[in-house]
C-alpha cells in the first residue's frame, strides 16, 4: 500500500535558507523604516515653506562647517565598512576586525560631534517649529547611528566566539546595510537642514 | 505502513500552550483571534452605551464628557484591538498552511508581536481609570483637542492612547515583516506566484500597505506626543506649527488601513465563493493583481478625509479623481465573484451566507463611498452620520462578516471539530438584519444633517435613531449564538475530517488539526493552479495517495 508522504525530498539546507529569510526580513524592515524619515522630512519641508518666521528671534542660521566635517566622517565610514566586508570575503578575519573597529570609531566620532554641536546651540527643542524639527530630525537620526554602533559591537563580539563566525555573517551583512542606510539618510538630512537654509 | 507520521499517535498538546510564549503560528493565530474577541466584547459594550444614549434626543444616559471618551475608545478598541489582531490571527493560521510552510519565517518575532497586543490593550483599557478619564478626541486624535492636558498629569488618557497606538504600530510592523518574508520565501515547491491562493495575494498586498503607511502615523504620533508632553509646537499655530500636517500624517496611514482590513476579506471571499459554488475563481490573475492596484491607488487618496480642512481646490479635485479610480479594481473583483457564482452549484452553508451578506453590504458601501469621494457631496455630509454609516457598512457589514465567514470555514481545520450549522445560520440572520437596521438609518440621518460625536440631538432625528439603536441591540444579541457555537463546538462538536467542505488547497491536505510543523519535511509539490473545482486536475503530486492516507488515519482514530 502506498503511504502518505513516501517521496523523501532531498534534505534541505535549513540553516542556510533561514539566514536568507533574515536578510530579506531586514531589507523589508529598512524599506518601512525609511518611510518614517520620509514623513519627518516632508513635515519639515511643509513647516519650513509655510512658516512666516522660520528662525526664532536671536538665531540667524546654523553653523555648517563642523556638521560638514561630521558628514565627511560618516560618509567615509561607509567606505571602511565596505573594506571590512571585503577583508572578510578574502578570509582575513583580522582585516575585517580592523576595518570594522575603524567604522565603529568613525560612527562614535560622529555622535560625539553631534553632541558638541547640540551643546553649543542657543536654541532648544521648544524654540518653535525650527528648533523642534531640528532636534527631532538630528536626534532621530543620531538614535539610528547609536543603534548601528551597538549592532557593530555585537557583531565584533560574535566574531570572537569560536565556530560562530559563519552564524554572524548574515548579521554582518545586515549591519552593513543598516549603516549605508543611516549614511544616505544623513546626506538628505544635511542637504535639507544645513544646505537649504534660505527659504 | 508509515501512517505513524500522522499526529494521531502524537500526545495531545496541552491547552496551557495558549497562555504561554508559544512560537507555533497556529497557536499564535488562535491566541490572536480569542484575544481579539475579548476586546470585541468590550468595544461592543461601548457601542451599546453609545446607541443607548442616542435612543432619546436628550443626553440622559451618560455625562457629555464621558460620552466623548466612550466613542473615542469604541473606535480605537475596535480597530487596534479587534480587527487588526483578528486579521493577524487569520494570517497566522492560513498563510503557512496555504503555502505549505512549517511556520512563519520568524517564529519568535511573531510571538513578540502577539504578546504586545495584551500589553497595549491593558494600557488602553487602564486609561479609563486614570484621573481625567480616557482620550476623548475621537479615534483620529486631531490637535488641538488632542494636545489638551487640563489636569497637567504626566499620566493622562491622551498620552496613554498615543503610547498604546505606537506599541500597536510596532506590533503590526513586526507582523508585516514576518508575513511578507514568509510569503516571498517559504512557498511550497511548484507554488509559483500565480499558483498562490488569493488570500495570500491579498495578505501580501495588505501587509505591504502596513509597511508603507504605518511609519507615517508613527512619525506623526511621536510629534503629537512631544507636543503633548514636551511643549513643542509642531501642530500648534501659535508656535509656527500646522494642525493640518497631523491630518496628513494620520490619514496617510489610516486611509490605507481600511484596505489593510478589507483586502484580506476580499481574499476570504475569493477563497470561499469557489468552494461553495463548485467553480474555479473567475479571473484569478485579475483578482490577484487588482489587489496591488488598490494598494497603489489607496496610498494616494488620503486627503479626501479632510476636504473641509482648508486644502486647496486642485488638491480636492486630484484626490476626488484618485478616490473614484479605486472603484475600478474593486469593481473588477466584485465582477469576478459574481462570475464565479454565476450558474454555480451554490451551497448555502453558514460561511457562504456570511460571504454573500458581506458582499451585499460591501457593494452598498462602495456606492456611498463614491458619493463621499465627490467633493460637493462630501462637503455637505462631512462629519455627519452619513460618514459613520458608510464606514460601518465597510467595516462591520463587509469586513466583520467576511471574518465570521472565515472563522466558520476554517474552524474545523484548526480546531478539529465542526461548528453547529443551526446556530451559525441564526448568527448570520441576526448579524445581517442587525447590521442593516443599525447602519442604514445613519445615511438619511447624515443627509438630514445630524452631526457625529454628539450625545443629544434635535427631536426631528429621533425616528431614525430609534431604528439604528434597535439594530445595534440586535447586533449585540447576535454575538450570543456565535459565542455559544464556538465554545460548545470547540468542547464537544462532532469531529471534523481533513476536508469537510470538499475544498481544494494545501491546508485541506493536512489532518485537522494539523501537526505542529504542518507538512514537516514532506511538503507536497504543487502542479496546478488553485481553485480547480470541477476540472478534475490534482493540485499536488501524489494527491490521491495523500488523501487516502489521511482518510485511513481518520478511520483508525475514530475506531479507537
Amino acid at each position: 500500500m502506498t503511504t502518505a508522504y513516501p517521496t523523501p525530498t532531498e534534505p534541505k539546507e535549513h540553516t542556510a535558507e533561514h539566514e536568507k529569510h533574515n536578510l530579506t526580513g531586514f531589507i523589508i524592515f529598512l524599506c518601512s523604516e525609511s518611510v518614517i524619515f520620509l514623513a519627518f522630512f516632508s513635515g519639515y519641508a511643509l513647516l519650513k515653506t509655510s512658516a512666516l518666521d522660520w528662525l526664532p528671534a536671536g538665531v540667524d542660521g546654523l553653523e555648517w562647517q563642523m556638521p560638514l566635517i561630521n558628514s565627511v566622517v560618516l560618509v567615509s565610514s561607509s567606505g571602511t565598512i565596505y573594506l571590512a566586508e571585503r577583508a572578510k570575503a578574502r578570509g582575513s578575519i583580522w582585516g575585517f576586525r580592523g576595518f570594522w573597529l575603524l567604522t565603529m570609531a568613525l560612527g562614535s566620532y560622529f555622535l560625539y560631534g553631534q553632541a558638541v554641536e547640540w551643546s553649543g546651540l542657543e536654541f532648544g527643542f521648544t524654540s518653535g517649529t525650527f528648533g523642534g524639527t531640528f532636534y527631532l530630525l538630528t536626534g532621530f537620526h543620531g538614535l539610528h547611528v547609536a543603534t548601528g554602533v551597538g549592532l557593530m559591537t555585537l557583531m565584533l563580539i560574535k566574531s570572537f566566539i569560536p565556530g560562530n563566525y559563519d552564524g554572524g555573517e548574515q548579521g554582518v551583512e545586515a549591519t552593513s546595510l543598516f549603516w549605508h542606510f543611516v549614511d544616505v539618510i544623513w546626506i538628505i538630512l544635511f542637504l535639507l537642514i544645513y544646505v537649504w537654509q534660505r527659504s | 505502513m508509515t501512517l505513524a507520521t500522522f499526529p494521531a499517535s502524537e500526545p495531545k498538546p496541552s491547552w496551557t500552550r495558549y497562555f504561554s510564549f508559544n512560537t507555533d503560528a497556529k497557536v499564535i493565530g488562535i491566541q490572536y483571534i480569542v484575544l481579539a474577541f475579548f476586546f470585541f466584547l468590550i468595544g461592543g459594550l461601548l457601542a451599546m452605551i453609545i446607541r443607548g444614549e442616542l435612543i432619546t434626543p436628550e443626553a440622559d444616559l451618560v455625562d457629555r464628557t464621558v460620552y466623548n471618551g466612550i466613542y473615542t475608545m469604541h473606535g480605537t478598541i475596535m480597530l487596534f484591538l479587534f480587527i487588526f489582531p483578528v486579521l493577524n490571527g487569520l494570517n497566522n493560521l492560513l498563510i503557512p498552511t496555504m503555502i505549505g510552510a512549517p511556520d512563519m519565517a520568524f517564529p519568535r518575532l511573531n510571538a513578540v508581536a502577539f504578546w504586545l497586543v495584551p500589553i497595549f490593550g491593558t494600557l488602553l483599557i487602564a486609561s479609563f481609570f486614570v484621573p481625567g478619564g480616557p482620550a476623548y478626541s475621537g479615534w483620529w486624535s486631531y490637535p488641538p483637542v488632542s494636545v489638551q492636558n487640563p489636569l497637567g498629569h504626566l499620566v493622562n488618557g491622551q498620552g496613554m492612547w498615543l503610547t498604546a497606538v505606537a506599541l500597536s504600530g510596532v506590533s503590526s510592523i513586526m507582523g508585516a515583516v514576518n508575513f511578507v518574508t514568509t510569503i516571498i520565501r517559504m512557498r511550497a515547491p511548484g507554488m509559483t506566484w500565480f499558483r498562490m491562493p488569493v488570500f495570500c495575494w491579498t495578505a501580501l498586498a495588505a501587509q505591504s500597505l502596513q509597511l508603507i503607511g504605518l511609519p507615517a502615523l508613527t512619525g506623526g504620533a511621536i510629534m503629537l506626543l512631544f507636543d503633548l508632553v514636551a511643549g513643542t509646537t509642531f501642530y500648534d499655530p501659535s508656535g509656527g506649527g500646522d494642525p493640518v500636517l497631523y491630518q496628513h500624517f494620520f490619514w496617510f496611514y489610516s486611509h490605507p488601513a481600511v484596505y489593510v482590513i478589507i483586502l484580506p476579506v476580499f481574499g476570504i471571499f475569493s477563497e470561499l465563493f469557489p468552494v461553495y459554488a463548485r467553480k474555479p475563481l473567475f479571473g484569478y490573475v485579475y483578482v490577484s493583481l487588482a489587489s496591488f492596484i488598490i494598494v497603489g491607488l489607496g496610498l494616494i487618496v488620503w486627503v479626501h478625509h479632510f476636504f473641509t480642512s482648508g486644502v486647496p481646490q486642485w488638491m480636492r479635485n486630484l484626490f476626488m479623481v484618485n478616490t473614484m479610480l479605486i472603484s475600478v479594481p474593486t469593481g473588477v473583483k466584485v465582477f469576478a465573484w459574481l462570475g464565479t457564482l454565476w450558474r454555480g452549484k451554490i451551497r448555502l452553508t453558514t460561511p457562504m451566507l456570511f460571504c454573500l451578506g458581506g458582499l451585499f453590504n460591501f457593494v452598498f458601501a462602495g456606492i456611498t463611498g463614491v458619493m463621499l469621494a465627490t467633493v460637493p457631496v462630501d462637503i455637505h455630509v462631512s462629519n455627519t452620520y452619513f460618514v459613520v454609516g458608510h464606514f460601518h457598512y465597510v467595516i462591520y457589514g463587509a469586513a466583520v462578516m467576511g471574518i465570521f465567514a472565515a472563522i466558520y470555514h476554517w474552524f474545523p481545520k484548526f480546531i478539529g471539530r465542526m461548528p453547529y450549522e443551526g446556530l451559525g445560520k441564526l448568527h448570520f440572520l441576526l448579524t445581517f438584519i442587525g447590521a442593516n437596521l443599525n447602519f442604514l438609518p445613519m445615511h438619511p440621518l447624515g443627509l438630514m444633517g445630524m452631526p457625529r460625536r454628539v450625545s443629544s440631538y434635535d427631536p426631528e432625528f429621533a425616528f431614525w435613531n430609534v431604528l439604528a439603536s434597535l439594530g445595534a441591540f440586535l447586533l449585540g444579541v447576535s454575538i450570543i449564538p456565535f459565542l455559544l457555537n464556538m465554545i460548545s463546538s470547540w468542547i464537544r462538536g462532532p469531529k471534523s475530517t481533513h476536508n469537510p467542505w470538499n475544498a481544494i488547497g494545501l491546508e485541506w491536505l493536512l489532518p485537522s488539526p494539523p501537526a505542529e510543523d504542518n507538512f514537516g519535511e514532506h511538503v507536497p509539490v504543487v502542479i496546478s493552479k488553485p481553485y480547480g473545482y470541477g476540472l478534475g486536475k490534482p493540485l499536488v503530486e501524489h494527491q490521491a495517495e495523500i488523501e487516502q492516507a489521511l482518510t485511513a488515519a481518520e478511520l483508525q482514530e475514530s475506531s479507537r
